[in-house]
């Protein structure tokens, strides 16, 4: 074979213009680089995220003057006192508890099946369609989807129409309709971590406990479950604090039952007193820290 | 043979995937105890043979028999056949311990005698320390070994090892060669090896099944294959050949046809006399050394570009060098006649039984 000499066709010259100047300076000043990049975030997140929550602490401990309506800053426990002693305030807590559990156990159950078939079964045509068929129902609004809710739960709505010739009733508006329906608005959130961690489960391991002799459920609980509790884990903090703040859904399908959004929603409004509201506001705040601190004890969160 | 069932008999074996036939009609025996190596380029359907065999997959139609049961439509947890997986696929949440107890775990077995027929298992591939780590804490011969151990503690007639050492660097890879080779005469039991790589396939088997387009091109020991290619793949594909075709075969041999001659069969000098010698001039096109031995790649005046491999035994006086005339010579011998395209997979396989 005879070598042909590479011609060589020289780059033209590189112009030191400022942008190129800049990129330079970036390049060789790694602090320089790294405040360029989070000095805007950093700013957005510690204004308006970490001093409005800072700011709903402090006004917890503060009153409200009865007679001007005027918020005195002196220091006071007495809106925690209330929150946790008032039998209203305990009710209301344990039944939103209740609520963002049964929420939670409900999408936990829908959505590990379909995930399953999402990130195992599927063709990955019919993968990428299902992610968009799950991700469709966040395009639209939350109160059209409680809303709608809200007519297929009615007296003569569809779902009565559906189950009567069965002997089967609506279960009307009410605690039931409020789980049915915050079930149906968070499912998104808690099928897509829990796919994400199932689709990082190589498949030769599910193989390889067939292989082994595994059969169906011998594979789920001691090679899928374990592999996919962080991705579930991720899933229920998702649906688990979003059911416990929500207090829309509840005045839409609730009935007359009241959630912990709805007493600080009237505070607020209504009665006018913020620093009451701010405490009943921690309620949910605490019970969540309550529960990563749990879910960190189990290790989950070190695979997130 | 003829008294013992075979340890696997495939009939008629075609897998396709849609439009695609990965697995063309094989027909293949498996004899109890061989170690037996399916090699072949990526895409020839070695691997989905494997798997097939395990039952990862189904066939689109043929039969699977394992010690002459048909096992063609079993789930892999009722096969005795166990795999070790090209990536190990070890349960990165348990211990090594608990990996290889696990096939024993799902058996039911009580963890007290599980552990202890593990650790054993364990011990058979000197891991016996590493039994509390997890896989992410050992290295990849380490790994390969883990695989080997949760594979073989439950005892499966036949194992099946998906291209094993194929992520191990040369030196491990080599000395995992000798250990797998120890282990399978020690457990005594069926091995069957896929691999692309043809030098480890000569070295471990057997015997070879060279797999081409989801057929099997030829059959046969190393030796067979090696000495005696029965098509120009498996000339190319298993080990390294110079290929004369029908007019540079007519000039230098005197005869038509498809043949070849392995580059360690000739030599570089001035020219040797024989009966049977046949001489070719050429120009040195590029010379190698590789340590043991010189590769020299010669233009033959005839038009084809041959490879010799000298060996490193002696002081060479001479370094061929770039555009040096020279005279490759070889014995008649040595010269391998190719059948031009048709497989002779019946021939070898008759041959064989």
């Amino acid at each position: 074979m005879t070598t042909n000499a590479p011609t060589r066709h020289p780059l033209p010259a590189r112009r030191a213009g400022f942008a190129r100047k800049g990129s330079a300076f970036l390049a060789t000043h790694p602090r320089a680089r790294l405040a360029f990049l989070l000095t805007a975030p950093l700013f957005w997140l510690v204004v308006v995220y970490v001093v409005a929550l800072a700011l709903l602490l402090v006004t917890a401990f503060w009153s409200v003057d009865s007679f001007t309506g005027e918020i005195t800053t002196e220091w006071t426990m007495d809106n925690i006192i209330t929150v946790l002693t008032g039998s209203l305030y305990q009710t209301v807590t344990l039944r939103t508890l209740g609520v963002a559990l049964a929420v939670t156990i409900v999408d936990v159950l829908l959505a590990l099946p379909i995930a399953f078939y999402m990130a195992k079964v599927a063709s990955p045509r019919m993968q990428r369609i299902l992610v968009i068929l799950v991700l469709t129902p966040l395009w639209a609004s939350y109160l059209v989807k409680a809303y709608a809710w809200r007519s297929v739960l009615s007296q003569d709505g569809i779902l009565e129409w559906l189950v009567s010739p069965f002997g089967g009733h609506t279960p009307g508006y009410g605690l039931p309709a409020t789980i049915i329906t915050l079930s149906y608005l968070w499912l998104p959130y808690v099928i897509l971590p829990i796919y994400a961690g199932l689709e990082r489960v190589p498949d030769s391991l599910l193989e390889a406990s067939g292989d082994l002799g595994g059969r169906a459920w011998p594979t789920i609980r001691l090679v899928v479950f374990p592999l996919v509790l962080p991705a579930i884990i991720a899933g229920t903090i998702f649906s688990f604090s979003l059911s416990l703040g929500d207090y829309i859904t509840v005045n839409i399908v609730g009935g007359a039952s009241q959630m912990l959004g709805n007493l600080v929603y009237t505070n607020v409004g209504a009665a006018n007193n913020l620093p009451l509201a701010s405490a009943i506001a921690l309620i949910p705040i605490v019970i969540i820290f309550g529960y990563l601190f749990l879910v960190r004890r189990t290790g989950a969160l070190d695979n997130l | 043979m003829t008294d013992q069932q075979p340890a696997i008999r495939l009939t008629g074996l075609t897998k396709e995937f849609g439009a695609v036939t990965a697995v063309d009609n094989v027909d293949l025996e498996i004899a109890a105890g061989e170690f037996f190596s399916m090699l072949g380029p990526s895409g020839s359907g070695k691997t989905t043979v494997l798997r097939l065999i395990a039952g990862f997959e189904q066939p689109t139609s043929g039969t699977i028999e394992l010690f002459g049961q048909d096992v063609t439509k079993r789930a892999p947890f009722d096969r005795d056949v166990n795999t070790v997986f090209q990536d190990y696929a070890l349960f990165p949440h348990m211990s090594v311990l608990e990996n290889v107890a696990y096939g024993l775990r799902v058996r039911g077995i009580g963890r007290k005698e599980r552990n202890e027929r593990a650790r054993r298992a364990l011990a058979s591939v000197r891991l016996e320390q590493m039994a509390a780590r997890k896989p992410s804490q050992l290295s990849g011969g380490q790994r390969q070994r883990v695989a080997l151990a949760r594979a073989t503690v439950v005892q499966p007639k036949v194992l099946l090892l998906d291209e094993p050492l194929g992520a191990l660097d040369l030196k491990l890879r080599e000395q995992m060669q000798v250990e797998l080779k120890e282990i399978q005469r020690d457990l005594g039991i069926t091995f069957i090896f896929v691999t692309h790589d043809q030098e480890e396939a000569l070295t471990l088997s057997d015997r070879i099944a060279v797999f081409n387009d989801g057929r099997i091109e030829q059959l046969g020991t190393p030796a067979e294959l090696y000495e005696h290619p029965g098509s120009r793949f498996v000339a190319d594909f298993v080990g390294t050949s110079n290929l004369l075709d029908d007019a540079a075969s007519h000039e230098l041999l005197g005869r038509g046809g498809l043949h070849s001659v392995r580059p360690e069969k000739m030599t570089v000098g001035g020219g040797e006399t024989g009966a049977d010698v046949h001489n070719a001039p050429g120009t040195v096109v590029e010379t190698i050394y590789l340590g043991s031995g010189i590769r020299i790649v010669v233009d033959l005046d005839a038009g084809s570009r041959v490879s010799v491999l000298e060996q490193n035994d002696r002081h060479r006086v001479h370094d061929d060098e770039r555009g040096d005339r020279v005279v490759v010579s070889w014995h008649d011998a040595d010269v391998i006649s190719l059948a031009t395209s048709e497989s002779v997979t019946d021939a070898a396989a008759a041959a064989s039984v």
